[in-house]
């Protein structure tokens, strides 16, 4: 117990001198970042204006000797600097600099008494530590949400859900379906519904080579989810293997509303709608 | 926490989301691990009278993910492969659901033997 | 938890709140087909927007409602499920069989409106 008194004692010393010395310590740190070539991507200014930020939080980190506070600060930095194009390795940099010149900062005060500086360096160092840690973790954790979300777009992008008339959604089936994307299809599906507000959808698995039972079932967890949302579903393109594939996991077809082709999918959507569909006069 | 009335099984759910969004899980994927903990929740109440529901974030090779652990000394299953067999298109409010369970998270454990008692154990994984 | 319920008409509107008890769900389907009853309405609205998780009970008692409903001569709509939530509840394998749903407020009267034109 006399142990941990004695660490906190001390930290409240080490705080103390990182108060009083802040503007000419966080200077110090400002002129190793631009000498090191870190944060090439931002002004001097916005350089400053984060130093102050990061060298105040590191102080309370110390003082409270909880991270919580740090931790959120840490995320809310990264958010902002991600964008500009700021690396892992200059973060990770720019902390280790900071503590590196706070230490030095110690070395320089306490030179005169080994014993003391060695216990304030006790006292300093896992902390420091920890809080390199958690800047770094916190940054990495940003850029890893940013990453998903980015993937997630695209993932988005190449499975489209089309509307082709108000209230009518054609989803075009292609190639082979993973459970994962079939998950992601219905998924959009369902959000598509909701943002178009349709009625009718047409699911075309023409270009859908082999169903295993999986993603047959996937398909079937479609059209009820669909329903729910108050959209018909029509599938179209079924080949025989697929009918024979949807029939032997126990779906009545009967129930499902299948037609044969793409076209004929959507005559059958607009009649649903209530549209007159008119067939063009050949010409003579 | 402890289950014993249908008011413990909004609040099971309520917290298994929170933990869920918390773990950095999608909305989507909250709302199914909250609707899978409701359904482990009121087996508990219709079955057991009385039980726990425990919700714990976990660790991966590398990635994350959420532990639920459903547990009560109730009069146990007879017969567990009877009530995991999948009738695909049964209507789901039939007996305890689990297959649906199963369904909605990535992996499944039950250990329940009749007068023993029932623990069942579900995770989910952050892709 | 009180639903409010509302009377526009020949329909009533009950809008569910997120985190209702199964207590809660049983009181609201007396209170409903009491104010069918009541009011001789021809039609109900159950609007779930706001129902972030729908179990095997909540299932159950919306068809039953709809059951209970049709007895006394009206029809149900269940409107706003949300894509999450309708995921969850086919996965689940609860696909409110039997029990007609709209997309929104707006989806469900209209529907409505439509059945009433067809069946008087």
């Amino acid at each position: 117990m006399a142990k941990r008194d004695e660490s906190s004692e001390l930290l409240r010393e080490l705080v103390a001198h990182l108060r009083q010395n802040r503007t000419q310590l966080r200077e110090e740190w400002v002129v190793r970042i631009s000498e090191t070539r870190l944060l090439t991507a931002m002004t001097k200014e916005e350089i400053f204006a984060e130093a102050t930020s990061v060298y105040d939080s590191y102080v309370e980190a110390l003082e409270t000797e909880t991270f919580e506070a740090l931790q959120a600060y840490a995320r809310n930095l990264s958010e902002r600097i991600i964008p500009r194009g700021v690396e892992t390795h200059e973060v990770v940099g720019i902390v280790l600099l900071l503590r590196d010149v706070l230490a030095r900062s110690l070395f320089a005060k306490y030179q005169t008494d080994f014993k003391k500086l060695n216990r304030i360096l006790d006292a300093y160092e896992p902390a420091a530590n920890r809080i390199a840690n958690t800047v770094a973790v916190g940054f990495v954790q940003e850029r890893e949400r940013v990453i998903r979300q980015q993937q997630e777009a695209i993932r988005e992008l190449s499975t489209p859900v089309l509307q082709v008339r108000e209230r009518l959604l054609i989803l075009p089936i292609i190639g082979v379906i993973d459970p994962q994307r079939a998950r992601q299809l219905t998924e959009q599906l369902l959000r598509g519904i909701r943002t178009n507000r349709a009625k009718v959808v047409v699911i075309d698995i023409t270009g859908v080579a082999a169903m295993d039972v999986t993603v047959a079932n996937h398909l079937v967890q479609t059209v009820e989810a669909s329903r729910l949302l108050g959209a018909t579903v029509i599938v179209t393109g079924l080949s025989p293997e697929i009918a024979q594939t949807l029939v032997t996991i126990g779906v009545d077809l009967g129930k499902m509303n299948t037609v044969g082709d793409l076209q004929g999918g959507i005559e059958q959507a607009e009649r649903l709608l209530g549209y007159k569909v008119m067939a063009l006069a050949e010409p003579s | 926490m402890t289950i014993s009335s249908d008011q413990d099984i909004v609040l099971a759910r309520q917290k298994g989301r929170s933990l869920a969004l918390e773990l950095g899980f999608s909305s989507g994927d909250a709302t199914l691990i909250a609707t899978a903990i409701s359904e482990l929740a009121r087996n508990i109440v219709s079955y057991a009278i009385k039980g726990e529901v425990a919700l714990k974030g976990i660790q991966g090779s590398n990635r994350v993910g959420i532990l639920v652990i459903a547990s009560d000394n109730g009069p146990g299953i007879p017969d567990i492969r009877q009530a995991l067999r999948d009738g695909f298109s049964t209507s789901g409010s039939l007996g305890l659901g689990l297959p649906g369970v199963r369904r909605l998270m990535d992996e499944f454990e039950i250990v329940s033997k009749p007068g023993q008692g029932t623990t069942i154990g579900v995770k989910k994984w952050r892709p | 938890m009180e639903v409010p319920i509302l009377k526009q008409g020949a329909v009533l509107i009950a809008t569910f709140q997120a985190a209702l008890s199964d207590a809660d769900l049983n009181q609201l389907r007396s209170a409903l087909v009491q104010q069918v009853v009541r009011f001789r309405s021809r039609g109900v609205i159950v609007d779930v927007t706001a129902m972030d998780v729908m179990d095997s009970f909540a299932s159950r008692t919306l068809r039953e409602i709809a059951h209970m409903i049709r007895l006394r001569g009206a029809e149900t709509v269940i409107v706003g499920i949300q894509p999450e939530v309708a995921f969850a509840m086919v996965q689940l394998g609860l696909t409110l069989e039997g029990v007609a749903t709209a997309l929104d407020l707006e989806e469900g009267l209209a529907y409505l409106n439509q059945k009433f034109k067809t069946t008087k």
